[in-house]
Parts: C-alpha cells; structure tokens; sequence
C-alpha cells in the first residue's frame, strides 16, 4: 500500500507580496513527494488556519520577510490551538532576526529556516518531524 | 510549468565556435592547434561550461570573429549620441558623477527625517524613501492589516500630516527625492507636491522620481491594490499631470529591479522591463498624450547583481533597445525621448546573511558594474540587509563604497572604458537579442497587460528562480559563505524597529481625524469617488482630499470603492 502523502500548507502572512521564497519552497516540497497547498498572498492568520482545518494538512509553511512575524506567529498558534490543530508542525523562513528565535520556538514554531538554508535542509526536517 | 523553460536562460553546452558564422583568423586558429589545444590534453578546465549567473553561456576567449559584421560607428557610436551604447552624455562621469541616492526609511516620519539629514550631511546628493508595507498597500498605520508591520520595512506615511515631518527643514527646491511606492503612487505624489508648495518651492522646478510602475508589481513584487485597467489610468493620469506642472520630475521609474529580486534572468530583467516601459508608452499615447512631450519623463530602474560583465552588458543593451523602440516603433522625433535614463540598486538577494561583512566587497564589485555600465543614479545596499534595515553604521559604510568608486580608483576618468571589449560587446549584443526575442513574444500575447493576465512573465521568472536554487543547493553554483567556504560567526546588531511606533501612528491619527474639518474630507472623498466613476484626470482631486488631511487609507478606499480590487491566481 502506498504511503499516505504529506500534506503541506504553504502560507503567507501579511502584507509583504515577495514570494520568491513562499514559491521556491512550494515546488521544492512537491519535488520531494509532498502534497502541497499554496495560499497565495496576503492571508490573515484567521485565513490560515482555516485553510489548515479545511485542507487537514500536517504542516505548515510560513513564509515571512517583513519583520511582522513576531505579531503574526503569535496570532496563528492561539488560533490552531482553539481549532484543536496542536498537532499541525508549524514551520518558519524568511528574515527572522536570531534575538527572536526563542519566543517563536516557545509559542510552538518547531522549526525556523533563515536565508541561505537549502531546500534539502527543510525537507529532511519535515521528513524527521512527520516520520511517526 | 515545464513546458515554459527558456533557450536563452538555460544552460547550454556549446561546443566552439559559439556561431556557425564565426571566421577566426588564421592567427586564432593556429593558436587553438598549437598552444590551447596541448594545454587542454593536459590540463582540462575547471568545468565542462561556464555561464553567467544567470545561466548564459560564457566562451573561453572572444576575438574579432566573435565581431564580424559589428560596426563601431553604428553599433557602438559615440557617448551622448545614438544608439547610446556608450552612456547618454557625451562626457559621463567625467562631466557629472552619478546621484549616490541611499534608500532609506524606517519607524515614523521624524525617524527617517532624521536619517535622511544625516545622510545628506554625509554627502549623499539626492533622497531616496522607503514606505511601510501598511502605506505601499495604501492602509493607514492603524489599519486591522497593518498590525506588526508599521514602520518594519520603511516609514509609516498616513496623510499629508506625516509628510510635513518626513521633509522637515529639508528644502525641496533643492534636494531631488525619489519615492518608492507603486499603486498609491498618485496620492504620496500629491502629498509631496503639497508639501513642495507649502515650502514655496517651484513645481516647475522641483524634481525627483516617482516609482509608479504597478506593471512590475503584477509581475513581481506584487504590490497592488486595483486591477489593471485602473491601475494603468492611474499611472497616465500622473503622466498627464507631471507634463503639465512638474516638468522636471520623473512620474514614473520603470523597474528591473523587483523582477531581478524574484529570481528573473538578467535577460529576463532586461526584456521584462523595456516591454514595460513600451506598455506605458502606448496607454499614454491611446490617452492622447504627445509622444516627445511625456516620455522623456520617463526613467527606468535596474539591479545590479553580482555577474560583472552580464550586468555591464545589459545596461548597455538598454539604451540600445530604447533608442531603437522609440525610433522606429513610435517615430518619435524628440532625443529626450530616445535616451535611456536609469537608477542601480545593487541586488538586495545577492546579500547573504552568512558572514555579512563579505557583502560589503559584493556591493562594491556589483556597483562598480553599475558605474561602468553608465548609471545616472546608485543606490548601495548595507552589509547587514539580509538581516534587517540598515543600521547608520552600515549605512554609511554603503555610501562611501560608492565614494571611492567616484574618487579613488580612476573609473570615470574616461567614458564607457570597456566599449570595444571582444567579449563585451559580443555579450550586449546577445543580450539585446535575448531581449528583442521576449519582447516580441510579449507583443505576440497582445501586449504587457495581457501577458501578465496570463501569467506569462511571473511563469518564466519562477522558472528561472527554482532553476537557480537547484544549482545553489547542488552547488552548481558556489555563494560564498552559504554553501562553501562555511565558517560560524556571532550574530551581528541590527537595527531594532521601535515597537511605539504603530501606538505613535495611531495616536497621530486620530488626533488628526479630531482636528481636521471632516465635512471638508468627507466632500473632497466624495468628489474623488464620482470623478473615479468617470474618466477625467483624477489627480486634481486627489491633491484637494490629500490637502484636506484625508488620509491615505481613506482616499484609497475611495477608490476601492470604485475600482475594485486585484487578486492574482498564484503560481508555484
């Protein structure tokens, strides 16, 4: 029987419309065997999680580089634990200063991917993490 | 998707000679025989190809075979004259150094005011604004949506309040300022226009540069707010406007630069934004504008990324495709029109956050390509954006790159010191043509506007950026820092956006929607909705809401309510 195929939400919150990153990941993902669902731009963290419960995807894909993410992650995490999504592994890359990094990893981000790291870095993570 | 990749961008293996017309001399070919050949039995190079950053394909040697058939007086000409190949200005930097304007903004008004005086001190010559994210998409600092994004990539500018502080005891009339902001485009012009009056400063002689070119926002950095049609009325309606009363302004900076960002080719980047600025000529012209009279208000905007002679090549390339579009496409008869004018940044997705110190030494070599590919205006990034805005440490560090480039070492003592290169010259004419080819298949679709609402232009730059990160992540490609040469390195300090300033903008806010007379903003709004419903020029009327303390938000919304709002399908 063939394995069940992760699912992924790629997301991007906020105002920023660079998706050079949001995209690049997408297709990386699907690459490696992923299903993979692309928001689009823009999307309010009520949206997301949403599209989460909606699509009953085992990870999420943030992708923030306007410095919002200390507002924005916050925000998605309380809204996934009232939807009793608190075991969704929610992922974060973009340009996320390192003073920040403890309080995100603290409110349940699991994995912070800063610029430089390789597509193939954030795969094997996703495999590790989804690996029951 | 993979059905969209590009000739010109791929990696090709070319065996020697790169064209089947290529004659080398009797001299060349016995060089092959007798010297490279036994060098190559015994020593096989590097690597089976070389290319270009962008994946264009790189010879071992160019010679005058590579030019046969290229005329010096016609292809190459002379500086300040057609087909501009050497530079607009007949004596370039010899005459004039190029503006060192530094983008700058950051927290609230008397922030970036603040650092805009400090960096005029410095010796910069000209200004440069960066806009929060909130104000690019035309909401107001205490919009729902801008929660945790006022003030984070730029100044928080809600109305024309905040716009008296971001130029204070500057004089208009004397420094050039360039704005980057797109779909709002027309509301931020009118507060500065009335922020100029306000001064006494003369419209007819003020100047600056106006970003406004929403076509690359459709394309790339997906700033928008309306659909197309409307945007583009927008866009002209400044043009007709800037005719009129700012002859010196640039109402439009048509630009590279954010397609570059997205992971486009260099051709890509090139061809994407002169079909662009021919976009713009033709709504202009279909709204009855006189050719000679607006275009030559027109300025462009390109990267400057790291492969040095690519980037030489392609600004060279520019001025000839201008010249020759509006030459033999448009007939146009006024020279103004024909020279290509156009601003550098150096390639903010060059930076590495890994050893950030070695992006000053980037930042120098991709300016450096920026002076010798003949640029009137130059911005340097900062050794620590891959991190965060820049700290004036860093700053400052950027703006003296630029400073010893001018003064130290001997560039622009002569005009276009690399023209007649074998392997320049030979590149800015293939680069010309892998621009001509897209332009043409842009034509095909109909035109600019319906190639993006086709998602042409976004399909091959996705291509091209997924193609790039393949070769980074199987280190076809080598970045310094980030896939090799890997050292561990302590945090840099940043700069710290101060979490009051979003609390500041709200107070300043409502405090302004208390003073100001509503009757008066509700009335001008109403004016700007019924004249947006019709077709008459709109930015009489967004000067009148803006001078009546209208915010941004509000004369935005006024225009939502007519326009509607734009979403693209997304592409991955």
């Amino acid at each position: 029987m063939p394995e069940k195929k992760i699912r992924v939400l790629i997301a991007k919150p906020g105002l920023d419309g660079h998706d050079r990153g949001a995209k690049i990941i997408a297709r990386a993902l699907r690459d490696a065997g992923m299903e993979v669902i692309y928001t689009g731009l823009r999307q309010t963290p009520e949206m997301i999680a949403s599209a989460a419960v909606q699509e009953d995807v085992d990870v999420i894909g943030l992708s923030i580089l306007s410095g919002a993410h200390n507002t924005l992650c916050p925000q998605l995490m309380h809204l996934l634990h009232e939807k009793g999504m608190d075991d969704v592994t929610v992922v974060l890359g973009g340009i996320i200063p390192e003073a920040d990094i403890p309080a995100l990893k603290k409110v349940g981000i699991a994995g912070i991917f800063l610029p430089g790291t390789s597509t193939q870095d954030i795969v094997e993570f996703i495999h590790k993490r989804i690996a029951h | 998707m993979g059905d969209h990749s590009k000739e010109t961008a791929q990696t090709v293996t070319h065996a020697e000679p790169a064209s089947p017309h290529r004659k080398p001399s009797a001299k060349e070919k016995s060089w092959e025989k007798s010297t490279l050949r036994p060098t190559l039995d015994k020593n096989p190079e590097r690597q089976a190809e070389f290319t270009t950053v962008s994946g264009f394909p790189i010879q071992r040697l160019y010679t005058p075979a590579d030019l046969s058939g290229w005329d010096p007086d016609r292809d190459l000409g002379y500086p300040g004259e057609p087909p501009y190949t050497r530079g607009i200005h007949s004596t370039m930097h010899r005459g004039r150094l190029w503006t060192m304007r530094q983008f700058a903004g950051f927290g609230a008004a008397e922030d970036t005011n603040q650092r805009f005086r400090y960096l005029l001190s410095q010796g910069q010559t000209g200004l440069s604004t960066a806009f929060d994210l909130p104000t690019l998409m035309g909401y107001d600092s205490d919009h729902p949506l801008s929660e945790g994004e006022v003030g984070k990539c730029g100044v928080a500018i809600s109305s024309l309040a905040d716009m008296e502080v971001l130029f204070d005891k500057i004089p208009l009339a004397n420094v050039t300022t360039s704005m980057t902001i797109n779909s709002p485009a027309a509301v931020i012009w009118a507060m500065y226009l009335a922020v100029a009056e306000k001064q006494g400063a003369d419209w007819k002689k003020i100047s600056g540069t106006l970003q406004n070119d929403i076509l690359k926002e459709y394309i790339a950095q997906k700033e928008y707010i309306y659909p197309p049609e409307p945007s583009m009325r927008l866009v002209i309606d400044t043009f007709e406007f800037g005719v009129k009363n700012t002859p010196k302004f640039n109402t439009i900076s048509i630009s590279g630069y954010h397609i570059r960002e997205a992971g486009s080719t260099a051709i890509q980047e090139l061809a994407f934004t002169l079909r662009d600025g021919l976009e713009y000529v033709e709504w202009g012209m279909r709204r009855g504008l006189e050719l000679d009279e607006f275009v030559p208000q027109l300025s462009f905007f390109f990267n400057a990324h790291n492969d040095f002679f690519e980037e030489i090549a392609k600004y060279r390339a520019a001025r000839r495709i201008w010249h020759k579009a509006m030459v033999e496409r448009y007939k146009s008869q006024n020279p103004r029109s024909w020279a290509l004018r156009f601003h550098t940044q150096t390639a903010g997705c060059s930076l590495t956050a890994q050893q950030p110190y070695n992006n000053v030494v980037r930042t120098a070599i991709q300016a450096l390509a920026a002076v010798l590919g003949g640029t009137q205006s130059l911005h340097t990034n900062s050794l620590d954006e891959a991190w965060a805005l820049p700290t004036e440490f860093a700053a400052t560090i950027a703006l003296r790159t630029q400073q010893i480039i001018a003064h130290e070492t001997g560039v622009t003592n002569t005009v276009d010191p690399l023209g007649g290169s074998y392997f320049l010259e030979t590149l800015t004419n293939e680069v010309e043509r892998g621009a001509w080819d897209y332009i043409e298949k842009i034509d095909a679709l109909g035109g600019m506007v319906a190639a993006i609402e086709r998602g042409y232009p976004q399909r091959e730059i996705s291509e091209a950026s997924y193609r790039y990160q393949v070769e980074v992540d199987k280190k076809e490609k080598i970045i310094v820092g980030v896939n090799d040469f890997v050292t561990k390195e302590k945090p840099l300090d940043t700069l710290q956006i101060d979490e009051t300033v979003a609390r500041r903008q709200a107070e300043r806010l409502s405090k302004l929607r208390a003073e100001r007379s509503s009757d008066e903003v509700a009335r001008r709004l109403s004016a700007l909705r019924k004249a947006a419903q019709g077709s008459e020029n709109l930015m009489p009327y967004i000067f009148d809401a803006v001078k009546s303390y209208a915010t941004l938000g509000e004369i935005c919304d006024a225009m939502r309510e007519v326009f509607g709002t734009y979403e693209e399908i997304a592409i991955t």
